[in-house]
């Protein structure tokens, strides 16, 4: 039997479409730099927090993986719904959510988006079409059917991103739901998150088909396998599954490849995987970095990306400082919000 | 001899039917497989096949006959040689007790579980106090009563639809949706692959944004794949989310015992379900209360578990004909008043409590029964006004009484009216067993009026 294949984290095995994706414009690259430094230095913040014991329970950071929900949240229009699992925080900040709010609910604080009773992997926006955050894996596609469903329901043209992980694309719901979105033709777009550990468990160790991309062949679901650590890449990709959706031709499935350089939650030793191979991809395909030198190839000077870099520092550590300062919930918050 | 054709059974818990038609005459051959005759109920149709040969001598049940019970008599086939003379040797209807061989879909043996009271408790002492003095009523089995309470809120209402397996085309497994799909089309009566757990979570998904699905399952038993939905996503979500998103969908369709059906089709979910906070949980009994409890279901803002109970979904019972008649969920109602004991049950538990409560009025004993109708929120207050009254009181439930709404409501009892108690409280439940198929030991496993009387004398010390 031959070895699994091992995904590989070159650039060019992730582009399966061979060649370069769109160009970004300048205004382009500057928005999908900051909006990916947010991510990051939020989550770095988070760990810092989570070591101090300010965050409890548990804490998937979203570190390396940024390109996929800044990529993705560019080729969106208002109304489009975003759902995904328990590694949320830059869906959240990538939909536009406040920072304070997040952090806040990260601290159980009474400013958090659910005064401090969802916690790190419970969170919700209605204001941004942001339907969480859900801590059960799987779930959330299902769910994320039904955003579309109701989409379909209604008649409007807005999609429904429905982010999963390739752990999580083992799960049976995954598969009734791509079932029924196609059956139904539902504007659902099917992102998978591949990067490649399910907590300590690699793709070729737990998946009979490691290219998700085909995961909704069976049920005739058009995939494709896009440069997740590319943001341009994402971002036209996503175009193209939305356009799909949005004409009424049913669900796509794009699988991101991508990488987290941090643990699987903050608890995690990863004994899993060398740590070269978390610095090979960090020094060989940051999706930050590529923004980085693109923008400094195109003579983008470094004092306007250090004006980037300090804006979002101040995002964060107010956010931090809000999160720390923030009273937790009165006591009377225990029993209200179970029933309306 | 001549052979007896009996009215069939269309499925285990039909009582009776109409004899809608007969194809053949007296007089004329049959020939094994012939189709002699139409029968119907409100659920279906279905074809008398003959399973003997002969002619048809006599029809005993003439065409047009309603409510028919199973295994009666409906006509006598003469075989090869004998006469109209010989009719006289046919067994006398009346004794019949052999299973309908002579009919295809074959009928339930004599030693099926007997016939529940086929009629919802119009005839209780009680008035409703939901019901305005002098409204007109009309009868209706429960199942057209689910059936008219969904057409009204979907005409009410454009949010609102309907999910689940067969429950367009088919017109639903157990025909509660019959002709919606013809009303409403296919937008809004949906019908879903199997696939309980995938079209609960699209279900609540869609609720998320403010739609009102009412999601059937064609069992609850089945809605065990689908459980997660139902408690992480729908239960949770307005806690989670600090109140911003909430969950309004109804999840409804049969739970607990049918008949001869087993361990797997048969349980009991009412204390599974109402156990969990976020989510309400209805089990009405009365026709009435299933329409009006399943229209404030729908118009909920909550998540709503809506028990129904396949034995009663033929039952008939007086629903007021009110242009919007909604009964609020969370309030129990006293049926029957009485003194001397209080009986606490809800759904097709409420079948043995009435036929308990008569028998005991026999014996002199006045039992005070109370259908809870809504599991959560419970009506606590009714139930602990009566025991404060009789001073003594007993549940009964088809499901299993470890952690049970039994022990719930006693313990209940017990924390606000323990100096009230004049014994301690009885609990009537399903044995802890898997629901067995064979009839005896279905018909045992179940709870049954005499458990009910031995209990309410028990704790009236008779």
């Amino acid at each position: 039997m031959a070895a699994p294949k091992k995904a590989a984290a070159s650039t060019a095995q992730d582009k399966p479409d061979g060649g370069s994706p769109p160009e970004f414009t300048r205004e382009q690259e500057l928005r999908a730099l900051r909006d990916m430094l947010l991510i990051r230095r939020f989550e770095e913040k988070a760990g810092q927090l989570y070591g101090m014991g300010a965050i409890g329970g548990f804490c998937h950071l979203y570190i390396g993986q940024e390109a996929v929900v800044v990529g993705m949240q560019m080729a969106l229009k208002l109304g489009d719904q975003v759902i995904t699992g328990y590694r949320d925080h830059g869906h959240m900040l990538a939909t536009g959510m406040d920072a304070n709010g997040v952090m806040a609910e990260l601290t159980g604080r009474r400013g958090g988006y659910s005064k401090g009773k969802g916690g790190s992997m419970h969170m919700f926006s209605k204001e941004k079409h942001f339907y969480g955050g859900h801590g059960i894996v799987g779930a959330q596609v299902s769910l994320g059917t039904g955003l579309a469903f109701a989409n379909h329901y209604r008649g409007n043209d807005n999609v429904s991103v429905t982010y999963f992980g390739d752990g999580a694309a083992n799960q049976g719901q995954v598969y009734e739901s791509f079932n029924m979105a196609e059956l139904w033709k539902l504007p659902v777009i099917f992102v998978i998150e591949n990067n490649r550990y399910a907590m300590g468990t690699s793709v070729s160790r737990a998946s009979a088909q490691q290219d998700f991309s085909k995961r909704g062949a069976s049920f005739n679901i058009p995939g494709k396998q896009v440069d997740g650590m590319d943001v341009r890449a994402v971002k036209a990709a996503g175009e193209e599954a939305a356009a799909w959706c949005r004409a009424g031709k049913g669900p796509y499935i794009l699988e991101m490849q991508t990488y987290r350089y941090r643990g699987h939650s903050m608890s995690d030793p990863a004994k899993y995987r060398t740590r070269e191979e978390v610095e090979k991809v960090r020094h060989d395909q940051d999706p930050i970095e590529q923004v980085r030198n693109r923008l400094l190839a195109a003579k983008v000077s470094e004092q306007d990306l250090k004006a980037i870099d300090a804006e979002v520092r101040d995002i964060v550590n107010a956010s931090a400082d809000f999160a720390q300062h923030d009273p937790e919930p009165d006591a009377a918050e225990l029993w209200t919000d179970v029933y309306r | 001899m001549p052979i007896q054709v009996l009215m069939p059974a269309l499925s285990p818990t039909m009582e009776k039917g109409n004899l809608a038609k007969w194809l053949k005459k007296e007089g004329e051959t049959i020939k094994s497989g012939d189709v002699i005759a139409e029968i119907e109920t409100d659920k279906a149709t279905m074809e008398v096949e003959a399973t003997d040969e002969g002619t048809l001598g006599k029809i005993l049940i003439p065409e047009g006959t309603a409510d028919v019970a199973v295994n009666t008599p409906i006509a006598t086939i003469l075989a090869d040689g004998e006469s109209a003379a010989d009719l006289a040797k046919a067994p006398a209807p009346a004794k019949q007790e052999k299973a309908a061989e002579s009919a295809a879909p074959a009928a339930a043996k004599a030693e099926a579980p007997a016939p529940k009271a086929a009629r919802a408790p119009q005839a209780v002492a009680e008035p409703d106090p939901e019901v305005p003095e002098g409204t007109e009523m009309v009868t209706q089995t429960i199942r057209e009563a689910l059936r008219d309470a969904m057409a009204e809120e979907m005409r009410r209402d454009p949010d609102v639809f309907v999910m689940g397996e067969e429950v367009a085309e088919y017109q639903g497994a157990y025909k509660v949706t019959q002709g919606l799909l013809q009303e409403f089309g296919a937008r809004r009566v949906i019908d879903t692959p199997i696939t309980e757990h995938g079209f609960a979570g699209v279900g609540v998904g869609a609720a998320m944004t403010g739609l009102k699905p009412i999601v059937e399952f064609m069992t609850f038993n089945f809605a065990m794949q689908a459980i997660d939905q139902i408690i992480n996503s729908a239960a949770k979500t307005l806690y989670m989310s600090g109140g911003q998103m909430g969950c309004s969908i109804v999840f409804r369709g049969p739970n607990g015992a049918a008949a001869r059906v087993a361990a797997q089709h048969s349980q009991d979910y009412s204390a599974w379900y109402s156990n969990v906070p976020g989510l309400k949980v209805v089990a009405p009994f009365s026709a009435a209360d299933y329409k009006g409890l399943l229209k404030a279901a729908i118009r909920d803002p909550n998540p709503v578990i809506f028990l129904e109970n396949e034995v009663l979904y033929g039952h008939t019972g007086e629903v007021p004909k009110l242009d919007d008649f909604v009964i609020p969920i969370g309030k129990a109602r006293i049926v029957r008043s009485g003194s001397h004991v209080t009986i606490i049950s809800w759904s097709n538990g409420m079948t043995y409590a009435l036929k308990a409560a008569d028998e005991l009025a026999k014996d002199g004993i006045e039992a005070e029964v109370i259908d809870l109708r809504t599991l959560r929120p419970m009506d606590t207050e009714t139930i602990i006004n009566s025991v404060k009254k009789t001073g003594r009181a007993v549940t009964v439930e088809e499901g299993w009484a470890q952690s049970g709404v039994g022990a719930e409501i006693a313990a209940r009892i017990m924390e606000n009216a323990f100096d009230y108690l004049d014994a301690p409280v009885a609990r009537v439940s399903g044995k802890d067993v898997p629901m067995p198929y064979a009839a005896n030991l279905e018909k045992l496993a179940l709870p049954s009026a005499a458990e009910v009387v031995e209990a309410a004398k028990a704790v009236c010390y008779r």
